[in-house]
């Protein structure tokens, strides 16, 4: 059990989780998000008349 | 209806109060006595209040001045959130003082109860788990609900969290003084209370999880991302390092499921995340929000934001083991622990330019606003500590400063300098709004804690800093013959002076929270206190008017 876990921690695993960790990062970056960002950012003024 | 329901909780205290006495008369050691008694005396309280269908609740609101009436908003529990973090803030900082005075007068150690040994994790526990705590709770219910615009899911489950988590503190606080602990830092609690403050976080998650999913915007703000990650990693890091067998089930001892280096390093993992997801994580939600709600303008790159929550989530799991270098632990684990520190630099900083470039075309409210004032200050503490933190992992500089009070001064410029001033700055942006006061008592007064605190932090973190390095240099230091040169005690008296600063610094800081608690009272009060306003534009009535120049002696033009 510890050599196969040692043993895909340092391979498939790390690759993994490098994948999934550029993926996320670059997530924002993708075509059509400048928009999502912007909107995303100024959604806490929105409540000024509605929340208290 | 009511009379059953009434019924029915009175019976279910009066059934736990029993229960406490059984245990309490059964019990294996003191400690799990008095804690048993403790519970009974809580439960025989709630069974005559219930029964007298006195509601102590809605007479503390009265006390507390909350405003009555249904909000739009659940804020009733946001309210006790606050009022709990000005409370056992008051009560953490002056056991930090208290502890500071006993390290520099040693005459002030209170045998058994008072002593440095279980005053320091009083004090730690009181400062992160309380203050920080209710704090983190307090914000995120607010938060999570205007975030979402919708209001908290589960509204008795999330009282319930409130005051579970106070019964988990007072536990706790008490077992310390009592001597109940099972020595491991950041998480001294014993079996019995770290159960009960499972429960609490597993409906903490609950509330939240439950309010995201009903909400009303298609996103879900960065702020969110920030809690979600600190109550998740929480949860799991509280559920592994507590991992033990109790010796008895009516006794508070109990032995770690690890033993050795693995036991330590579990250990490590959970402290430093600790630092990582409830010092840092929790507390750059509240940055995240409230910094732009204060600047009035939006976060400065919200892909910075999330390239920044990412990157903390993923490097600062593996930082722990910087804290056990030179240890049993393997060389390669201490070298990882050290390697992932030093990049958690770059998210860390990434975050704190986010944070102030906010600030971007609004930085004369530096000037003008003392709450602005306050984030600022913390943002460039975290950004301080952050880069110190990388460089004290680094194992030739650890070397020097391991176990010496540098790492004291470390962590107080990140938790007097980040936390606490980001904490102060969001209960001030708070209180008028949940209170319905157009602003806070006295913005002058805020300005005086700003500098209480900062100069406090000044005194603390230099002084431990000049201490670090003699206690480090003078542990260090061989003679001719090859024989250490100072013993123990030789440095302890060469830190002396140091000692004194430090409980200076903390004294200051600690007046400045006294300030705002009077501040916050004067506020719940409803009184606006008459002061000049922190900027004028002044008029000069003498200037103010055209250069008339005679007509008569004017030269025509050419």
């Amino acid at each position: 059990m510890y050599e196969f876990l040692r043993e895909f921690s340092v391979s498939y695993g790390l690759v993994a989780m490098m994948t999934v960790f550029v993926a996320l990062c670059l997530w924002p970056f993708r075509p059509g998000a400048q928009k999502h960002n912007h909107d995303a950012a100024q959604s806490i003024f929105e409540d000024e008349a509605h929340g208290e | 209806m009511q009379i059953e329901a009434a019924l029915g909780r009175t019976g279910l205290w009066f059934f736990i109060m029993l229960l406490s006495i059984v245990v309490a008369a059964t019990a294996a050691d003191s400690g799990f006595a008095a804690h048993a008694i403790l519970v009974g005396l809580i439960a025989f309280a709630l069974m005559w209040m219930s029964a007298a269908r006195f509601d102590p609740v809605s007479n503390g609101r009265s006390f507390f001045k909350m405003p009555d009436g249904p909000s739009r908003y659940d804020d009733d529990v946001v309210r006790w959130g606050a009022i709990a973090t000005m409370f056992w803030g008051m009560a953490g900082l002056a056991a930090g003082l208290f502890i500071a005075l006993q390290l520099a007068f040693p005459q002030l150690n209170f045998e058994p109860y008072f002593n440095f040994g279980r005053v320091r994790p009083l004090h730690t526990s009181a400062v992160i788990f309380a203050f920080g705590g209710n704090a983190l709770i307090a914000t995120s219910f607010y938060v999570v609900q205007r975030t979402c615009r919708t209001q908290l899911a589960f509204p008795s489950l999330a009282r319930f969290v409130f005051w579970g988590y106070q019964l988990f503190i007072v536990l706790a606080a008490t077992g310390y003084l009592l001597g109940i602990t099972q020595s491991r830092e950041y998480a001294e609690p014993e079996w019995y209370v770290d159960l009960w403050l499972t429960i609490v976080w597993v409906a903490y998650l609950t509330v939240f999880v439950g309010t995201i999913i009903r909400r009303h915007e298609p996103h879900i703000y960065v702020a969110n991302w920030f809690y979600l990650a600190f109550i998740v990693t929480i949860a799991m890091l509280h559920i592994v390092n507590n991992l033990a067998v109790p010796i008895s089930f009516l006794g508070s001892r109990s032995y770690s499921a690890f033993a050795g280096v693995q036991d330590a390093l579990t250990q490590w993992w959970y402290g430093h995340n600790a630092v990582g997801f409830f010092l840092t994580a929790g507390f750059l939600a509240m940055m995240y929000y409230f910094v732009p709600k204060q600047a009035e303008r939006p976060v400065y790159s919200y892909r910075l934001s999330i390239i920044h929550f990412w990157s903390l989530i993923f490097l600062y799991i593996w930082a722990g083991p910087h804290h056990l270098h030179y240890t049993a632990l393997p060389d390669w684990a201490q070298t990882l622990g050290m390697v992932f520190s030093v990049m958690l630099w770059m998210p860390s900083w990434g975050g704190m330019i986010n944070g102030l470039m906010t600030l971007n075309g609004a930085w004369d409210k530096v000037r003008t606003d003392p709450i602005i004032r306050m984030m600022v200050m913390a943002l460039a503490f975290y950004g301080m500590s952050t880069f110190e933190g990388p460089m004290l992992s680094i194992k030739s500089v650890n070397s020097l400063s391991h176990y010496t009070d540098w790492t004291i001064g470390h962590v107080h410029s990140g938790a007097l300098g980040w936390n606490g001033m980001i904490t102060f700055a969001a209960m001030y942006y708070l209180f008028p709004r949940l209170w319905k006061r157009k602003r806070m008592y006295s913005l002058r007064m805020i300005n005086w804690h700003f500098w209480l605190a900062t100069i406090g932090i000044v005194f603390y973190a230099s002084s431990m800093w000049v201490a670090g390095i003699t206690q480090g240099l003078m542990w260090r230091e061989y003679g001719p013959d090859g024989y250490l040169v100072n013993s123990f005690a030789d440095t302890v008296a060469a830190l002396h002076p140091m000692y004194i600063m430090r409980a200076f610094g903390g004294l200051l800081y600690l007046s400045g929270a006294a300030i705002m608690s009077y501040n916050v009272w004067m506020t719940l009060a409803g009184k606006l206190r008459d002061e000049a306003p922190m900027t004028e534009t002044p008029h000069d009535e003498a200037v103010d008017r055209p250069i008339v120049t005679p007509q008569a002696n004017a030269v025509p033009a050419e």
